[in-house]
Formats: structure tokens, C-alpha cells, sequence
């Protein structure tokens, strides 16, 4: 039942037992993932797609905490992703950190860049804002493209990894990855019900409200900024090591767009939205590529793109399909997938109602 | 009695247009004091004057001795001076008992850290949570708000939302409060307990009440003390009595008779 019988059901993680059973699950289901995968290769995927997933994931939970639950924009997050990935692979590479110090480092240099970002934000907003971030995070990769100390052009190698003395694989990457997001997904939650979440919330809706209840406009504003940032520089961290090999031209303006769009198509102000965006863009973007290997389908569609489009083909079919998908998304469901997901429990919840 | 808020040669310009100009008035501590005046008559931009809104060009703020004239309105409401809107800046995705949460911001201590972290019962975080919620529930009981406890602000009606955000001006635990229209678009009924909601905060809770009103029974029924306001000047200061029978008052509401 809904019964509440003290304040603390508020605030809880879990609120009824059923979340519980579910949640629990669900980490059972992640545990034993990779093993479905490496036998049956559900839906195509492999470990390495599903760690990519997840890095989105943590990229997307922070980017909403400043762009669905704060109301501010940020076109520029692949700087801060970058900027993690740098910092972690150097730590590690040239100073020869553990990783479990380099990640939350990465995070904090971020969220230090993040915080900067952060002042502009309170003079600007909407359209403008946007120009400032994009600005900001195309003005990163440049530095980092002309510095040696961050091996220019060429990008870095990211050292491999050991772990108790065997080479460390995505089967072992998965499960750091998969133990950091839980953990900063729960983090995003709790921060959300308390006060400094109530606050971000606040000034979404009415800045000159929470600003007259007390609130530190000036404060808070770079303060989601710099959360949102530490989790765009973790998860850089992350996707450093994931890929073995970063270069700044990978952070590109379209990367900081995807971002947006993760976050957008699973549904602005919720932290299992960002989650389910991510989930479906990275998969699309990936499985997309293979597109004329769909039967019936795929022919078609490589004719079709060869006779009208450019000879190469089919990449402009997985454009225009993923752009197509995310156009429906947001047509048909505002709130995104997390909005359909709503709509599907309520229907479930009064069935046969 | 002492007087918790004064204003001194309050001016304020907006281009050539003088909306507040060289007003003066005390407010006495625990009195329900009411500006009245018509549109555009500057009421409005006092408040914001007071609560750090808008910079006055010159003048000077005085709330219990001390000069709040500019500050921002973080540090006017960490002063204990709450408000209300004209046009009600509700955060409306937000619950009421999260909107009268926030009321309880400059009371509260948890930042990132704490908050993203706690994980059971007698943690910091949580404990100050549900203390405060404790206070969120006296004033939802006070304003017999538990109906609208956990629904949207969207989602309630407009008399409702007006009573939610009284609570969370409330919730502040304020000493003086700005309430700017608090009975606009109320029917009957809900301007009825309205008199008694604004009577009850000061005599129950101790507040001192700085009002905004243009429903003059309403004004008359409850108004310790009344200041009219005509183009941004002060025409008259008095008991309710007095300013109904000022001829200047009269004037600027009813105009002038012809001869």
C-alpha cells in the first residue's frame, strides 16, 4: 500500500517493498549480463558496447542534473568528458596512479572546469547559454589538441590495466563501470530529494522565487555545473580505459549533442530517464552502422542510398534513421522513453480499469 | 512599540519614470500594515525594493535597526523576511510539501556530499529531513493544506496554490512577511479564510504582516495601519478609519468631482 507512516518514507531509496524486489533484480540481472551476452549474444551486443552504454549513462544522469532538473543548458559536456579521459589516462600513465584515485580525480578536475563554466551561466540563459557552453567545449579540445603534455594530435594511449596480476579485459571493466554507475545513479537520486536537489529543482521553475526564499542564485547555479561536470569527468575516465586509446578529435561538438539527446529522448527530470536514453542512442548508434544487414530492409535501403545519395552509402541511412527515431521520440512522447515507461506502469497499476 | 521595518526617502526610477518616489513609513513589530493604492501606483516595486529585488537609486531599508537595502534577496530572506507573489512564482513540478521544503532552505545544512551519500535512518542528512519535514507538517496543518501534501503545484487550483504559497513563505519561519494580493482571483469563501489565515499569522505565529491588497473590505477588516500610494508618492498614512475618509485617497480611486 501507499500508507506513509513517517517522514522518512519521503526520502527513502526504496520506497515500498516491491522497488526493493525489483531493484535487487535488477543488480542480479547486471551481474549475470555478461555471461547471457558471451553466450548468446543478446541482440548483437557485447561486453564493450554495454560498458559503453554505461559511461553514457554517467554522462547523461550528470547532464540532467543541470539540464532537466536545473533548467540550464550545456552544449559543451564532450569537453568535460574529455577532460576527465585526459586526466585519468595522464594520472595513471604518466604518475602511475591506481585507477580507483584517478576517476574521482578526473571527476574533480571537471567539476573545476565545470564550476567556471558555471559564472557566464548566471548572466546568460537558453539560446545564449548553449553559444557559451558549445564555445567552451570546443575551445578544450583545441587546447588539448595543441599540447604536447597531452600528446597533440596523435591522443594518448590509455596503459593497460592489471588486475591481480592479469591483464584487466572488458569483462573485468564491466564490472567496475557497472559498480560506479549503481553507485553515482543512487548518488543523483538522493541529491535530488534533499535539499541542494530541491534547490536545483527551485530554480528551474522559478529562479526569483527560490532566490527570495534564500536560495544562492549564484551558488547553486555553478554548483550544478560542477556536479554535472564530475559526472561527465568520471565517466571520461571510464571511457578512456574502455577504449584503450584517446584522441581530442573523438570529443567532438556531436558527441556534446548526443549527450543533450540522451537526455532528451529518455526524458528531461527524471535519473532513470538519462539512463534509458543512453541506453537506446549508444545502442542505435552502434547497431545502426550495420543497417544493411537487416534483412529485406537493408538491400533496399543501401539501393535507395546509392542511387540518390553519395556513393558511400548506407552511413547516411543510419543518420537518417537515428535522427528519425529521436524526431518520433520527442514528437509522440514529450517526456521521453521514461514518459512512456510512466504511462505504461499507470496502466498497468488500474488495469482493467 | 519598537518598529521592525523602516523606510526612509525610498526612490526608485525606471527610465524617466518614477515609480517610487521619497516614500517614507515605519512598520510597527507584530502589526498587520496594508499599502493600497491603484495600479501602478508602485506597491509592488516596494516589495521588491525591501526584499533586494530591485536596488532603490537612493533611500535607505531598515529592518530591526539594521540597513538591508542592498542586499541580494538570498540575504533579505536569510534575515527572516519572507514573500509572496503578485502572480504566484510557485515551483510547480514540484510537490507542496517539496515547495514548503524549500521554505525550510536557510535552515538546513546538507550539501552534495551529505546529500548524495546518506544511506539509512540516523544519518545526518536524513535526520535533518525529517526533522524539518516535521515543521513542513505544522504548517500544512495551519493552513489545512494535507489534501494537496504530495500533489503537484500544477496540478492544484489557483485558491490552493495562493494558500501553498503562503506556506512556504511561512515556512521560512519568517518575522516579517511580504504578502503582495494574497486574495486576488479568490472567490468569497477563499478570501473569507484568507482574513483569518493573515489575523492567524500574526496573532498565533507572532509575524509582523506587510501587505498588498486591492480588496479594500478585505484591507479594512484586517489593516492595523494603511499607507496609500498615488504615481509612486505617499498620500496618506493613518488608521483604516482615516484613509477612508482622506479626501486624497478618495481622489485617486474615485476622481474628482466635477464643479
Amino acid at each position: 500500500m501507499d500508507i506513509k507512516r513517517n517522514y522518512y518514507e519521503d526520502i527513502e531509496l526504496f520506497k515500498s517493498n516491491t522497488i526493493l524486489v525489483w531493484s535487487i533484480l535488477f543488480l542480479i540481472f547486471l551481474a549475470i549480463l555478461p555471461w547471457f551476452i558471451m553466450k548468446y549474444h543478446l541482440l548483437g551486443l557485447s561486453i564493450y558496447i554495454v560498458n559503453l552504454i554505461a559511461v553514457h549513462a554517467i554522462v547523461a544522469i550528470g547532464l540532467n542534473i543541470l539540464v532537466g532538473f536545473t533548467g540550464q543548458i550545456s552544449m559543451g559536456h564532450a569537453g568535460f568528458f574529455a577532460l576527465g579521459a585526459f586526466t585519468a589516462v595522464i594520472l595513471v600513465l604518466r604518475w602511475s596512479f591506481p585507477l580507483w584515485i584517478a576517476l574521482p580525480v578526473a571527476g574533480f578536475v571537471s567539476s573545476a572546469f565545470g564550476f567556471i563554466l558555471g559564472l557566464p551561466a548566471l548572466r546568460l540563459k537558453g539560446p545564449y547559454l548553449a553559444i557559451a557552453t558549445l564555445g567552451f567545449g570546443m575551445t578544450i579540445t583545441t587546447i588539448i589538441k595543441r599540447m604536447e603534455f597531452f600528446g597533440g594530435r596523435m591522443g594518448l594511449q590509455a596503459p593497460k590495466l592489471e588486475l591481480f596480476g592479469t591483464p584487466m579485459k572488458d569483462i573485468h571493466y564491466y564490472y567496475v563501470i557497472m559498480v560506479i554507475a549503481v553507485l553515482m545513479t543512487i548518488g543523483a537520486v538522493k541529491l535530488i530529494k534533499t535539499r541542494v536537489g530541491r534547490a536545483f529543482i527551485a530554480i528551474r521553475d522559478s529562479d526569483i522565487a527560490a532566490e527570495a526564499m534564500g536560495v544562492n542564485l549564484t551558488y547553486y547555479k555553478t554548483l550544478a555545473f560542477a556536479v554535472s561536470a564530475f559526472y561527465a569527468g568520471v565517466a571520461g575516465g571510464l571511457y578512456a580505459f574502455i577504449l584503450g586509446f584517446i584522441n581530442p578529435e573523438s570529443f567532438h561538438l556531436i558527441m556534446s549533442i548526443t549527450f543533450l539527446a540522451m537526455v532528451v529522448v529518455g526524458g528531461l527530470g527524471s535519473v532513470m530517464g538519462p539512463i534509458c536514453g543512453a541506453t537506446l542512442m549508444t545502442y542505435l548508434d552502434i547497431k545502426l552502422q550495420a543497417i544493411q544487414d537487416i534483412s529485406l530492409i537493408g538491400p533496399a535501403l543501401v539501393t535507395l542510398s546509392q542511387k540518390y545519395m553519395s556513393i558511400a552509402g548506407i552511413s547516411n541511412i543510419a543518420v537518417i534513421v537515428y535522427g528519425l527515431i529521436m524526431i518520433l521520440i520527442v514528437l509522440f512522447e514529450p517526456l521521453g522513453i521514461f514518459g512512456f515507461w510512466i504511462r505504461t506502469k499507470r496502466y498497468w497499476k488500474t488495469w482493467p480499469f | 512599540m519598537a518598529s521592525i521595518l523602516k523606510i526612509e526617502n525610498l526612490t526608485i526610477a525606471f527610465g524617466g519614470i518614477k515609480a517610487v518616489n521619497n516614500v517614507s513609513f515605519e512598520v510597527e513589530k507584530g502589526a498587520i500594515y496594508s499599502i493600497i493604492g491603484p495600479n501602478g501606483a508602485g506597491k509592488t516595486t516596494i516589495f521588491n525594493c525591501i526584499s533586494g529585488i530591485y536596488p532603490p537609486n537612493s533611500g535607505k531599508i531598515f529592518f530591526k535597526g539594521e540597513e538591508i537595502t542592498h542586499l541580494k534577496p538570498y540575504r533579505v530572506a536569510k534575515k527572516r523576511i519572507a514573500r509572496t507573489f503578485q502572480n504566484i512564482e510557485l515551483f510547480s513540478h514540484m510537490s507542496t510539501m517539496d515547495n514548503l521544503m524549500l521554505g525550510r532552505h536557510i535552515h538546513m545544512k546538507t550539501g552534495v556530499w551529505r546529500g548524495a551519500t546518506f544511506i539509512y535512518k540516523n544519518s545526518k542528512a536524513a535526520k535533518e529531513e525529517i526533522e524539518h519535514r516535521g515543521k513542513v507538517e505544522e504548517v500544512i496543518d495551519f493552513l489545512d493544506l494535507q489534501a494537496a501534501r504530495n500533489q503537484f503545484v500544477i496540478n492544484l487550483p489557483y485558491g490552493t496554490r495562493k494558500l501553498v504559497e503562503l506556506g512556504r513563505a511561512l515556512a521560512l519561519e519568517p518575522e516579517l512577511i511580504l504578502l503582495d494580493e494574497p486574495s486576488a482571483g479568490m472567490n468569497l469563501e477563499e478570501k473569507g479564510d484568507m482574513i483569518f489565515s493573515i489575523q492567524d499569522i500574526r496573532d498565533d505565529l507572532g509575524i509582523t504582516v506587510l501587505l498588498v491588497e486591492h480588496d479594500m473590505n478585505l484591507i479594512m477588516d484586517v489593516s492595523d495601519r494603511i499607507l496609500a500610494l498615488n504615481f509612486g508618492e505617499k498620500i496618506a498614512e493613518g488608521l483604516p478609519e482615516e484613509i477612508q475618509r482622506h479626501p486624497e485617497v478618495l481622489k485617486a480611486y474615485l476622481g474628482e468631482e466635477e464643479k
